[in-house]
């Protein structure tokens, strides 16, 4: 068995539209890791899930399950991939374990009333099991999606924008469930625009944008390598510019020139700080606060996308 | 073979025809009465034998088939529409299913329940009429060719519909008059020429007559012709299928 459980191989997709949804997209997926396909919307990433799901023709390139061809293999690729989607759609009508019991049988998985208990229980569904769907609110609808997708043990688990519109609570619950799928073995695919999540949860993370994976990286290599800190100086005078004496420190100036902002790396044997504050204070210019503050996956994830359209 | 999967889906679709039973089995009795009160009674009087058949016993064939036409389009073709509608298609679409395979639950759900309803007229109209059935067995088979055919039909027109209002068009528009123009309440010989001739251009009048040929061995035209007319349209229907999962025509971008 390869390290790889998932490889995409220069997979594009341009829509009849015209629009190139993705342009030749390479990627490894390890087994058993969170991976977390970060991207604003319209990147391409539900393109990406879908066309591994086969919901969606791709116009060139190739998926990989175990080294087999999604498309030759598609039986056994999609008896073991799991899709939650996006879009809260489900047939309203029906009640909520017959539902259940009905994806598992479609995967041709024998029925199984325990295990689709078990599912259920896991997700805080069993006592609602006999509800019409349409009655449920949508935070448990969005539960009712996961053990969909749960209901025939899939071995490979796509969660397309999981925490979308979801409260504080389930989205910690929701957490807590992907991590303990990820101890038995699961390999989880997760699309999030919320930087928060894939800081929270991913093993590595994936940044894409206009249907180019921008950089693949270890989410901790990456905050360490980009983890920049940034000082924030709050000034008791407003300035109209930049004295040219700080200029070697490249700060940057509020518009109301109240603040000034720093940027430095925080692993450097010379964060620059001390030089700044005293060239400040030769210029005269005197501050009454501030504060540091260590940028997130957000502030990088924000820089990349800027960077890429600057490029573009 | 992905049989629990194709079980499912007809489980599914049975289940939904199942929570509308009482108004599924209620319209074609009513229908069906209300067809035999006004042609049966009130026309048929005056009527009386269509080829030494009596003409209650000879509309009933063309009544099974109408109805038979109608749900099976309009029951495939909601089959399949309402996933693409609400998008729970995504399912069907991901999971390990072939083509044959998803078509096989849809169209075996949507023809059981049509042959039901033409078979609960099949009864009603022995309230009404005297009907005996000479090929009881080809009687059946043809149904489900027709139903099979009809419900391939629906299941194109489910995934060629863009919005729920064209799912009618093709029964209420096509279908409908092909089968009151088809000879479903008398019979083609009656019509002068050109009209006759210009009839048998309507495909359904090789799909009644065969129908009716299997009750009573009479009927306008050979049983051969109309089975192998028959038989045409549901590889038609097939090839378009096979072109619609081949290039994912409304069912992938």
């Amino acid at each position: 068995m390869s390290e790889s459980i998932l490889s995409i191989r220069g997979l594009r997709k341009q829509y009849a539209s015209g629009t190139d949804a993705l342009k030749s997209v390479d990627l490894d997926i390890k087994r058993g890791e969170i991976f977390a396909l970060l991207g604003p919307n319209g990147a391409g990433k539900t393109t990406l899930i879908s066309i591994i799901c086969g919901i969606v023709t791709p116009s060139g390139g190739e998926v990989l399950i175990d080294g087999k061809n999604w498309q030759r293999h598609f039986r056994e690729a999609r008896t073991r991939i799991g899709l939650v989607p996006q879009e809260l759609t489900m047939d309203v009508f029906e009640p909520l374990i017959s539902t259940v019991s009905f994806s598992r049988e479609l995967f041709g998985r024998r029925p199984d009333p325990k295990r689709i208990e078990e599912i259920l229980r896991e997700l805080s569904l069993w006592d609602k099991r006999k509800t019409i769907l349409k009655e449920l609110s949508g935070g448990m609808k969005r539960r009712v999606m996961i053990a969909k997708a749960l209901a025939h043990d899939p071995d490979i688990l796509f969660l397309d924008e999981p925490t979308a519109g979801v409260d504080v609570e389930l989205r910690r619950d929701m957490w807590n469930m992907v991590r303990r799928l990820r101890e038995h073995g699961t390999t989880i695919i997760l699309t999030t625009h919320y930087i928060e999540e894939a800081e929270e949860m991913a093993d590595r993370v994936g940044v894409i944008n206009k249907g180019e994976l921008i950089l693949v990286e270890e989410k901790t290599e990456l905050m360490k390598k980009l983890g920049r800190k940034v000082l924030h100086l709050q000034l008791a005078e407003p300035l109209a510019a930049i004295p040219p004496t700080l200029a070697e420190w490249n700060p940057r100036l509020s518009e109301d020139g109240s603040t000034l902002t720093y940027e430095f790396d925080a692993k450097a044997e010379r964060t620059g700080i001390p030089s700044l504050l005293t060239a400040m204070r030769d210029a005269g210019i005197a501050f009454k606060d501030l504060d540091t503050h260590q940028s997130s996956l957000e502030d990088i994830f924000v820089g990349l996308i800027h960077h890429s359209k600057a490029a573009a | 073979m992905n049989w629990r999967g194709i079980w499912a889906i007809y489980k599914f679709e049975m289940h939904r025809f199942a929570r509308t039973l009482w108004t599924g089995l209620a319209v074609p009795v009513i229908t069906t009465s209300l067809y035999f009160i006004v042609f049966g009674s009130a026309i048929g009087s005056r009527m009386s034998e269509i080829n030494g058949i009596d003409y209650g016993a000879f509309i009933v064939p063309g009544l099974m088939m109408l109805s038979l036409f109608t749900e099976s389009i309009f029951n495939a073709s909601f089959g399949i529409h309402m996933p693409r509608f609400t998008g729970t298609i995504y399912e069907i679409l991901s999971a390990p299913l072939s083509a044959i395979e998803t078509v096989l639950g849809y169209v075996g759900a949507a023809a059981s329940k049509a042959m039901s309803v033409a078979l609960v007229i099949f009864v009603t109209a022995h309230l009404f009429v005297d009907v005996h059935v000479e090929h009881p067995l080809l009687m059946l088979l043809y149904l489900v060719l027709v139903a099979a055919t009809f419900c391939l039909f629906g299941f194109i027109v489910g995934i060629w519909a863009k919005g729920f209002e064209q799912l009618q068009v093709i029964p209420l528009l096509i279908i409908t008059p092909l089968t009151f123009l088809g000879g479903a309440f008398y019979s083609i010989d009656m019509l002068k020429e050109p009209w006759r001739s210009i009839t048998l251009f309507n495909p359904v009048v090789y799909l009644i007559n065969g129908f009716r040929w299997t009750f009573f061995g009479t009927a306008d035209v050979a049983f051969g012709t109309a089975l192998a007319a028959t038989f045409a349209f549901f590889l038609a229907c097939l090839g378009v299928i096979w072109w619609i999962f081949r290039t994912g025509y409304r069912l992938k971008s």
